[in-house]
């Protein structure tokens, strides 16, 4: 799943998220947009948001009503982009061979644990490293950075 | 440096990057806090990075010398957004006093104009607000792309959080084919490890074939390291890298090398006289064919330039095939010189002349086209050859139009044939 599928540069001369939000994965799924829900977890395979550095990308799938991500693997930029906008991403190749379309899935962020409500499975997923959880915890690196500011003085 | 008992040897990627962070050395997987010597945004990255500035609650940047700001994706300005997108990046770059600003009539291609400006340098920590900012790692530096939100952390603090990469170590040797260029040797690369065989890692480019090569074709290579995952390419500054430099930038080079006892995740070794012009099918740059493997495919658009292949080497070869040949009826050429000085050499050169007697078109320089962005954009149904980096579905237009990807000789002889071609053929 690359950043043009997930929101094509046709749209990037705009940053707003509902609008992005509109063009969602259209050149990979055009009833993407129609059928996603609020609180829907998209679930998705190796180096998902690879490609461009757009931070549309994250952007849009957040606006789209998407809680979560879950992939076997991201591609690095993405995987920075989605923690800087907020929107929760998980790493496991297990869920993401397991779980299919229609699953009802719990996820426990801070435990990095998965429940496929469905299948009745469990996966764990990689927990992020404690740098990065204090990003989070923080409220994303913008905060991180008016903290650091406000230190300085 | 001197070396702790039974500590391995550094890699030019983790010198770089302990340099940056005040350290005697790091190790891959640490997180680490670097200071940047340059920051990089466009037209589409820079706006949203510039609201998230705002947020910090900063008044100034850390250093509007180390700031560059290229409007390149949209211009000239193709519609009343990108119009506005670009307006915000003039009106923030003179608000902050930013000197490295480029309008259009003074612009390029930001991957092509950095170095052309000298403002990246070997030794140095770059990053983008674009994936492709990994382009100068050719140089010698290390540069990596990163987020709006990132840019505008670094633009505030001078600084950025990064992981130490793993390294792994390409080698080539052996003397190239007529007609085989630095595209060549990375799409064969990219081909052998798939799209995310170098995830998070440094991707490092070393051999006799990569000390023969043309800065243009290292500008390549590295410029690609992404497209397999990569973090950041890199090719250890030489002769050939400072001389380049010499003539462009300002202020001192740090010139690194990995120690010979460097620690790898991986070593390939490629003999590269065994590598023929390479072609990238859709819709993933490792989908790639040897030009004899390619069987007929006939094209309705070629597209020369862009950040990967719009620099002077690209566009004499692509005259090179096309002088005193006709553009195919069934084919729109678009040549796209990677910025205004590579525009004025190519016209002093003649090279433009020949493209326009071809039949091709000429554009001021843009990233329009391998986006899909503008002055260029596919049709339902239409397959292009590009020298660009990307052939993702709908990457240059309509999701139903493929993208083929290949060095500008090939591009050049496919324009003529109507179909894609070696330039053995013409």
């Amino acid at each position: 799943m690359d950043t043009d599928a997930i929101i094509p540069a046709r749209y990037l001369h705009t940053s707003d998220p509902a609008e992005l939000a509109k063009h969602c994965m259209e050149d990979a799924d055009p009833r993407f947009v129609g059928q996603v829900q609020h609180g829907d977890i998209i679930v998705g395979g190796r180096n998902f948001g690879c490609g461009s550095s757009r931070e549309h990308a994250p952007i849009a799938i957040k606006a789209a009503g998407v809680s979560c991500v879950i992939a076997a693997s991201f591609a690095r930029i993405f995987f920075r982009n989605a923690l800087n906008v907020g929107l929760p991403i998980l790493e496991s190749p297990e869920a993401a061979r397991r779980i299919e379309a229609g699953d009802v899935v719990e996820v426990f962020l801070g435990e990095g644990l998965i429940r496929n409500m469905t299948r009745g499975e469990e996966y764990n997923a990689a927990p992020l490293p404690e740098f990065m959880q204090r990003i989070v915890d923080c409220g994303g690196i913008i905060n991180y950075v008016r903290q650091r500011i406000g230190d300085r003085g | 440096m001197r070396k702790g008992w039974g500590a391995l040897g550094m890699t030019i990627t983790e010198k770089i990057l302990a340099a940056h962070a005040e350290r005697d050395r790091v190790e891959p997987g640490e997180l680490i806090t670097v200071k940047v010597d340059m920051v990089l945004g466009n037209d589409i990255t820079a706006p949203v990075a510039i609201d998230q500035f705002r947020k910090t609650g900063a008044r100034k940047v850390f250093d509007p010398n180390k700031i560059a700001l290229v409007p390149d994706h949209f211009v000239p300005n193709k519609d009343i957004k990108s119009a506005l997108q670009c307006a915000k990046l003039r009106e923030f770059a003179r608000e902050q006093g930013i000197p490295h600003y480029f309008e259009v009539g003074r612009m390029g291609i930001e991957h092509c104009l950095l170095p052309e400006q000298g403002l990246v340098r070997p030794g140095d920590v770059i990053i983008g607000a674009d994936s492709h900012t990994c382009t100068y790692g050719a140089l010698g530096a290390f540069a990596t792309g990163v987020g709006s939100t990132d840019m505008a952390a670094a633009m505030t603090l001078g600084e950025i959080w990064l992981k130490v990469p793993e390294s792994m170590k390409f080698v080539y040797y052996g003397k190239p084919r007529r007609w085989v260029y630095g595209k060549d040797l990375i799409l064969y690369t990219i081909r052998q490890i798939g799209v995310d065989g170098a995830a998070y890692k440094a991707m490092e480019f070393c051999g006799e074939s990569i000390e023969n090569l043309s800065m243009d074709s290292r500008f390549t290579m590295a410029n690609m390291a992404v497209e397999a995952g990569a973090k950041n390419g890199i090719i250890a500054a030489d002769e050939v890298t400072l001389e380049y430099v010499r003539e462009r930038a300002k202020g001192k080079c740090r010139v690194f090398e990995s120690d010979p006892d460097a620690n790898y995740s991986a070593v390939y070794e490629y003999d590269v006289s065994k590598i023929e012009p390479q072609v990238a099918f859709p819709h993933l740059p490792d989908n790639v064919r040897p030009i004899s493997e390619v069987g007929e495919v006939r094209i309705d658009q070629a597209v020369i330039g862009s950040c990967t292949n719009g620099r002077m080497e690209d566009l004499r070869a692509a005259a090179e095939v096309l002088r005193g040949r006709r553009v195919h009826p069934d084919v729109r050429l678009l040549v796209f010189p990677g910025t205004q000085q590579i525009y004025l050499q190519a016209i002093r050169e003649g090279l433009v002349e020949i493209f326009v007697e071809a039949g091709a078109a000429i554009s001021t320089p843009t990233c329009g086209p391998c986006l899909g962005g503008h002055m260029g954009v596919l049709a339902e149904g239409e397959k292009a050859i590009a020298t660009t980096n990307r052939n993702f579905v709908g990457r240059m237009g309509h999701p139903k139009s493929e993208v083929y990807l290949s060095n500008a000789a090939v591009a050049a002889a496919s324009a003529v044939k109507g179909r894609i071609a070696s330039p053995e053929e013409i």
